[in-house]
This record gives structure tokens, sequence and C-alpha cells, in this order.
């Protein structure tokens, strides 16, 4: 009767200043067809998973221009797991040393995407990541 | 075991996850769904629940945030659903009240849904209400649910509430819409939000003129009665005594708030005193029985019908052999006779 809908939460952890390439994605992937719930500036791991978890999003996408990265995202994918959230996708965005894009993956990011990153391949990777 | 009835039994002892889960299988529409909520039902009707509506940007988000954080200082468990349009065209949805409501995170007492509108079959109020009879099964003490008051589905939605807030704002010019939509005519609670604006004075007034002239209305052609009107099919007649408040607020400063949890404190007891509350929900649950019987029906009679008999009596009414009136007509005997 009904129909599915991808759900995917942009949020912006970290404390660095704007969120217009998040606002800029949100609506790209709005555009797509999926179901975007923003959660804006300076969102704390903790606030991220739980918004995460209660809106039962299939993907969740962090947008991290501060450079902290690599001390965010190991503590969400942390929660993630203490949250029952495995199964959630994750996509990182932002300016991310090479080398650092391993060590993501590693992890458990599915995927990084760099500030020139075409906006349908995202929706394309979304796509295909997420089984319906 | 079913996976609903797991779900269902994870939900009852307050799983979070498996309560954000079912949410999803209720709004996708699915045959779990329904299984999940013939369990729960007899679990529902502790919730009150509030409609809060209005224009884009008057601060309903805000306003909602400020609500919840006085109702938590009771103790009181508090759901909240956000629900914003979906695009026509794409389908997608871009749901930004979570945003606003920031300051309620962490607190294991509130949970936040966002829910867009889709292309519900039989409405989106129906999707809310039984999102919203899910949140009532787990066990919140309020359920609140934000919408735009735009369009006939928001009034729809709002009109499933026991109170139902409308929010303005000075400076919106907006006042007209909001009659259009018939909005005014199920706010329980008006509110003035960012009264620290200019011209609030002006909006208070026009909004309480436009009061007086719908009540002025009812009671003339209603002897002071009034109507519960409920999607043309059923008309109850009772006493309407309630004196719709105008309230003055500053969200973001938490300004006005105890004001308006009291408006709606006493609105729920003026609904439960006077008998108000059980005769809405009868006739609300009246309504829906219809609804759902009435999609029933046609979606049996539809499938049972090749296709192309269909097209064949839509060629005819096109060519003015047939009018829409007699197909049906032969359409209902002709099942009748199956
Ligand atoms: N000056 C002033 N601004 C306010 C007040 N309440 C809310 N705002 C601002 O109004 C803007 C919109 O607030 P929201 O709470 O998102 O409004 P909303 O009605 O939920 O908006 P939509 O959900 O988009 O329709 C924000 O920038 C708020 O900071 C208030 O009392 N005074
Ligand atoms: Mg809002």
């Amino acid at each position: 009767m009904g129909e599915r809908k991808i759900r995917v939460l942009i949020a912006k952890p970290g404390l660095d200043g704007h969120d217009r390439g998040a606002k800029v994605i949100a609506r790209t992937l709005r555009d797509a067809g999926f179901e975007v719930i923003y959660t804006g500036l300076r969102q704390t791991p903790e606030m991220i998973v739980e918004a995460a978890l209660q809106e039962d999003v299939d993907v969740i996408g962090l947008s991290i221009l501060s450079g902290a990265h690599m001390a965010l995202t190991p503590r969400i994918v942390e929660l993630m797991r203490t949250s029952g959230l495995e199964d959630v996708k994750l996509l990182v965005g932002g300016i991310i040393p090479e080398e650092d894009i391993s060590k993501l993956k590693e992890i458990g990011v599915n995927a990084v995407f760099g500030p020139g990153a075409n906006s349908e391949d995202i929706v394309k990777f979304i796509n295909e990541i997420v089984v319906v | 075991m079913p996976e609903s009835d797991n779900l269902v039994e994870q939900v009852l002892a307050g799983n979070r996850r498996a309560l954000a889960r079912l949410i999803s299988l209720v709004e996708d529409g699915t045959p779990e769904a329904n299984e999940a909520i013939s369990v729960l039902y007899s679990h529902t009707g502790s919730a009150y629940t509030i409609g809060v509506t209005g224009a884009p940007g008057t601060g309903k988000s805000c306003l909602v945030t400020e609500l919840v954080k006085h109702l938590r200082t009771q103790d009181k468990r508090v759901a909240v659903v956000a629900v914003d349009p979906s695009s026509p065209f794409t389908g997608g949805a871009l749901l930004g009240d979570r945003f606003r409501m920031r300051d309620l995170a962490g607190d294991p007492g509130v949970f936040i849904r966002s829910m867009a509108t889709r292309g519900q079959l039989g409405g989106v109020a129906r999707a809310t209400f039984d999102v919203m009879r899910v949140l009532d099964a787990a066990g919140f003490d309020y359920v609140i649910v934000e919408t735009v008051g735009a369009g006939q589905n928001e009034v729809e939605i709002a009109r499933v509430a026991d109170t139902v807030v409308l929010v303005d704002a000075p400076g919106m010019g907006d006042d007209i819409q909001a009659i259009k939509a018939g909005i005014l005519e199920i706010a329980d609670v008006i509110v003035v939000n960012k009264a620290d604006r200019p011209g609030v004075k002006n909006t208070v007034r026009a909004l309480k003129a436009m009061l007086e002239l719908g009540h002025r209305k009812r009671e003339i052609s209603h002897h002071g009665q009034v109507m519960i009107q409920t999607d043309g099919f059923e008309k109850t007649l009772i006493d309407d005594m309630w004196q719709v408040p105008v309230l003055q607020t500053i969200a973001t400063q938490g300004e006005g708030i105890e004001e308006l949890a009291q408006a709606v404190l006493n609105h729920a007891e003026y609904l439960s005193s006077t008998g108000i509350q059980a005769e809405r929900d009868r006739v609300r649950l009246q309504n829906e029985l219809i609804n759902r019987l009435r999609d029933r029906l046609v979606y049996d009679l539809l499938q049972r019908m090749p296709s192309q008999d269909l097209e064949k009596l839509v060629t005819a009414i096109a060519a003015r052999e047939l009018d829409p009136a007699s197909a049906v007509q032969s359409l209902v005997s002709n099942s009748k006779h199956e």
C-alpha cells in the first residue's frame, strides 16, 4: 500500500562555523527523493546518534570541515554500535586527507566525499547501498 | 513468531529503537504495522494529544520545545511528531523542525520524530494518527504534533489532536489565510508568538476580532451549539462554552510558556468535564471506521474487476454514453452478483 522512503540524517558535528555545505547537500538529497532530517550545527556525537535512532534513518551523513574528523567519527561509530545502529550507513563529507580516508573506512565509514564531490554520485551511492 | 509481535513487545517494554522501527513500518503502510497496531490498540487511550499548527516560521518548533521543557519539569514523558510536506514532484522532503528542538536532546523522557506527508492512501491524517497511537501505547503522557498550517492536510492532522494550538506572529500577514484554511475554527488556544516584535497588539486584536466573528456565526446558525465536523459524514451538536484564549509568548526567551501550558490544561479539563472529550473520540473513531471501510471496499472491488472493465466504463463516461452515477450503480450491482 504505502511506499518505502530512504531517510537520511544530515548533521554537522564539531564546533566550526557555518553549515552552508550541509544545507546544500540536504537540499540535493531532498530533490533526489529522499526524506532528509536536517539537524544543523554543533551536534555532539551523542545527539547525532540519538537523532538517527529516533528518526530510524538508513543513512547518516556527516559534514566535517574542522579537521576534527578523526576525533569525532570513531566516537560516532562506537555510539552507533552500542545503540544497535550497525546497519545504518555512514557517509562523511568534508576536507579529509587521503591517509585518513582509508582509516575512516577501516572503522566502518561507508564512503568519504570531498568538497568537489559530484552530488549525483552521492545520490547514486545512497541508492545503491541502501537495501529497500 | 512474526516480526511485528517481537517489535510490539519491545515497544511496550520501552525500547526506543523498536519504537522508531515500528513508526517507520506505520509510515510505510506495511501489513506488519496493521498487525502491530491491532495488538497495541488496547494499550492506547491514555496520552493527551496537542496539535500545534500555524504559518511557516511563526515559531512553532521553538514553542513546542519550551512546552516540552515545561512538561518535563512535571516529569511527564513527551513525544513530538513534526510533520512537514513532501515534494509532490520528487517525493523527497526536508525535515528541519528537529534542528530547532536541539535543547531537548539527551532527555530519555522525550522522543522526537520527523514525518513527511508523503502521498498516503487515506490521507496523511490517518498515518499520523497511527503514529500517535504507537507513541500513546509506548507510554508517553503527551503526544505533540507540529504541522505547518497551510492546507487541508494540516487541518486534518490538527483535528486529530485533543487540543489544537494555533500559532501566529506579528507581521506574518497570514491572518486571512488562516481563516480560509479553516484553521481558526479548529483552534482551541491561540498563541501570538514573537511578542518581542513590533505589531503584537495589532495581531492580537485582529485575531480576537476574527474569533468573535466566528463565534457569532456559530451562535446564530447553531443556537449556541458547536458542530463537531467530521469529514461531512456525521455532525454532532454539543454545547460549546469554551472561550478560546489569545496568549502572547516569546518562545526564544521562554516567556508565556507557563500560561500556554495552563491554557492547554484548562482546555483538557473543560473537554473531560463537559463530556465533549468522550463524544469527540467516538465521532472521530466512527469517521475513521467509515473511511477505512470505504477504502477497503473500493480496493476490494477494484481488485476483483479486470482493469479493462474500468477503462471501458471511463471511455463510455467520457463519450457521454453513460453518466458517472449510473456507472457506479452498474459496478456495485455487478459485484454483488459475483
Ligand atoms: N524574535 C523572536 N523570534 C522567534 C521567537 N520564536 C521563534 N523565533 C525565531 O523564528 C524562527 C522560526 O522559528 P521556528 O520555531 O523554526 O518556527 P516554525 O514555525 O517551527 O517554522 P516552520 O516549522 O519552518 O514552519 C527562528 O529563527 C526562531 O529563532 C520569538 O518569540 N521571538
Ligand atoms: Mg517548525
